[in-house]
């Protein structure tokens, strides 16, 4: 923790452990952690993730309880679960709903750290460490997609793992690997069980090296200023942000539960209520929602460039797209960390979230007419602007003068906040 | 439904509908016509009528080439199922439980009325005995060779998840189970082909030879018919199943509405427990949220942010 403990053992059994184990000592300075004053709700949605990992965990765990992980008999367990196990309807969506509420968060969450800057220096590594639990939670996601094994789920399982084959002689190792033999079948799905339940427990050890870091640096905040004085521009995370994170959960699981209780699949495909039939192809097979942006990428790229066949060049950009993200630190150039102080940036900043969203929208699409060309405009856009306009935005913009410290920007409020009204939550 | 609830985040409604948009209209059906059903909207629950009604018309139908292989006889009994007992009849032993499925004697009825292969016996031997409430109802066929022996080279798909496993399964099914049509004049179907606007497939291939160009496709003033050609001939026609309620007219409409209800019910049997679990859960957060909002406030209330 990088602040002074404030933690003083009141009784003889807390002086006893604290001497040998100081584990209220640790939660004391946990709860006490000193935060900015200015976090706006964007900043809530770090505890709306843990919330949303631990809900997947716990609902998981009961649900691998009762399925069974054999071709001939997962599909049916799944139904098992659904009609026969005491709840099990509600475990099971309440899974596959929180998967979907899981990246909706999480990207939510690392846009606001692409606005704020919170990826600059010193937090290179708690946003390195981010990118690492985003690309688990996709491996952890679509394996788990895989489990149910309908159609979509087998499909899924082929398209993916027959990415790899674009790689010149290590790709077909790879994927068999993967497959556990030539082709999407039992020993797929058993490997892909155990790693999804296995991952998960990784993603955790992630996170708390991802809090650690946090802790290590101290927060961003929506200014981007350094704390100056702890006792101004800080207040302890306990009751201050627990109750405001709390308020901002209780309406993220309005959110969630209205999808679970109301419309619980749909964010899900009906051809996954069909078997897994390797003789029968699915007429579009379609990602979740979640995925559709990368989908969207890896099909952009209709086109051989040089000897490189068109197939390895979009799973290139595929995986170029995520990992841009951990080169992110050193491709922003620019010296103010908030984008509230950057108008221009806030500018691309705005084309880039449409840009993702589009991507999300012709990934959904069928490969085919102006879908094509759109799908690689807004391609195109999001390298450029991470390899393009980020390092020479810091080189060319003029930016807003910022406040001297988080204490002044919340006492003059008024010029400050205009702007940042394109990005900005009711506070 | 999903709208109204999709108010609750412009962000997520933009995400969620994302799947719906991506969904292209298959092989260029008609639309479905989209009915008003029972069991739709936050508080639709099931009509236990119709779903009784409807598992008549299953069982006197469908059931002769489409299973149900999820569902056993006692899920007839479930609380929400179609013909739950919350109290006995009269003429029942006063220590039968109707509440529970395998007491109810309309379930034990229904089952009794199939054979089921069980074993083997002491001997080694199989046997057929009467259906109990536990046992699962029988397929129409023994595995899917012999179904597609019998059906002219088709599966007759399983049913009891149909509803889930089709984009908005009633209305397609209702309105492919009323829109059988004569075939237009200007497609021969092959042997075995039954024509339906509402069936997702591609008439262009069986456009008569003077509709076609040298190289098969459609000439260009020629307008291809909606839908496609399936195995199963217009399973229903007016007056073939006799309801026990008079009131009840017998007719293809009103069989395709029920047994769209049981088969919906078929397919998420745990409907009615879920909205209403729903309604407490999004009441008791709506609360919660005021609780927490109010603290925030109060909590805040001294510190410049």
């Amino acid at each position: 923790m990088s602040h002074a403990s404030t933690y003083k053992p009141q009784t003889a059994i807390e002086r006893w452990l604290d001497k040998r184990l100081p584990i209220v000592r640790f939660s004391d300075d946990f709860m006490n952690f000193p935060t900015p004053k200015n976090l706006n709700y964007w900043w809530t949605f770090g505890a709306i993730l843990v919330v949303c990992l631990v809900i997947q965990i716990i609902t998981g765990v009961v649900l691998a309880m009762h399925y069974t992980p054999h071709k001939d008999l997962a599909f049916d367990s799944i139904e098992h679960i659904m009609r026969d196990v005491n709840y099990g309807w509600l475990m099971r969506y309440v899974h596959a709903n929180g998967a979907a509420m899981f990246f909706l968060a999480v990207y939510i969450h690392m846009f606001r750290g692409l606005y704020y800057g919170s990826y600059k220096e010193p937090r290179e590594l708690n946003w390195i460490l981010g990118v690492v639990i985003f690309l688990l939670m996709m491996a952890t996601a679509f394996m788990g997609y895989v489990l149910p094994w309908g159609q979509m789920s087998f499909w899924a399982a082929t398209v993916i793992t027959n990415f790899f084959t674009a790689f010149p002689i290590i790709g077909e190792p790879i994927k068999t690997l993967l497959l556990g033999g030539p082709a999407v079948d039992n020993a797929t799905l058993n490997r892909f069980f155990s790693l999804h339940y296995l991952l998960p427990f990784a993603i955790f050890g992630v996170v708390v090296l991802h809090i650690w870091a946090f802790h290590t640096s101290g927060n961003n905040n929506p200014t981007g200023v350094d704390v100056k004085d702890v006792k101004k521009d800080t207040v302890p995370f306990h009751p201050y942000y627990t109750v405001k994170d709390g308020f901002a959960i209780a309406v993220f699981m309005l959110l969630f539960a209205a999808f679970v209780f109301f419309n619980p699949n749909g964010m899900g495909h009906p051809d996954n209520y069909i078997p897994a039939n390797p003789l029968v192809t699915p007429a579009h097979i379609v990602p979740e929602w979640y995925f559709l942006p990368f989908y969207a990428i890896l099909r952009a790229i209709t086109f051989d460039i040089g000897p490189v066949s068109s197939k390895l060049c979009g799973v290139l950009a595929m995986f170029g797209s995520i990992a841009v993200l951990f080169v992110l630190p050193w491709l922003d150039t620019s010296k103010v960390r908030s984008m509230r102080y950057r108008p221009v940036a806030q500018l691309w900043f705005v084309l880039f979230v449409v840009a993702c969203l589009a991507l999300g929208f012709f990934g959904g699409k069928p490969a085919e007419g102006w879908y094509v060309l759109g799908s690689q405009i807004a391609t195109a856009y999001y390298f450029a602007f991470f390899l393009i306009i980020l390092p020479l935005l810091g080189l060319f913009e003029k930016a807003k003068p910022q406040p001297k410290s988080i204490a002044d920007s919340v006492l003059k409020k008024a010029p400050a906040s205009s702007v940042g009204a394109i990005a900005q939550p009711a506070e | 439904m999903r709208r109204s609830f999709l108010i609750n985040a412009a962000a997520a409604a933009a995400l969620a509908i994302i799947p719906a948009a991506a969904i292209a209209a298959g092989g260029g059906a008609l639309e479905y016509k989209h009915q008003h059903w029972h069991f739709k909207g936050p508080f639709g629950t099931y009509d236990r009528e119709a779903m009784q009604r409807g598992f008549q018309v299953y069982k006197t139908v469908c059931a002769s080439c489409h299973g149900v292989e999820q569902l056993a006889f006692r899920n007839l009994g479930d609380k929400g199922g179609p013909f739950y007992l919350e109290e006995c009849p009269a003429g029942v032993p006063e220590t039968t439980n109707c509440k529970v499925p395998a007491e109810n004697p309309v379930v034990k009825a229904i089952a009794a009325e199939y054979t089921v292969k069980d074993g083997p016996d002491d001997l080694g031997d199989m046997f057929d005995r009467p259906a109990a409430p536990s046992d699962k109802l029988p397929r129409p066929f023994a595995n899917e060779q012999q179904a597609r022996a019998a059906n002219g080279g088709a599966y007759p798909p399983n049913l009891a998840l149909i509803m889930k496993a089709r984009h908005h399964g009633p209305d397609y099914v209702y309105s492919l189970l009323t829109g059988y049509q004569e075939a237009p004049e200007t497609v021969t179907l092959g042997p075995g082909q039954h024509y339906n606007p509402y069936f997702a497939g591609d008439m262009s291939q069986l456009l008569k030879p003077e509709y076609r160009d040298a190289e098969g496709h459609p000439l260009p003033d020629v307008k291809v018919p909606p839908g496609g050609v399936l195995a199963m001939v217009a399973p229903l026609s007016d007056g073939v199943i006799d309801y026990a309620d008079p009131a009840i007219p017998e007719t293809v409409d009103q069989y395709a509405r029920d047994v769209v209800e049981f088969l919906t019910w078929a397919s998420e049997p745990k409907m009615e427990e879920r909205k209403s679990l729903g309604v407490v859960t999004i009441g008791y957060l709506l609360i919660l949220t005021i609780v927490l909002f109010f603290s925030y406030r109060a909590i805040w209330a001294k510190i410049d942010h």
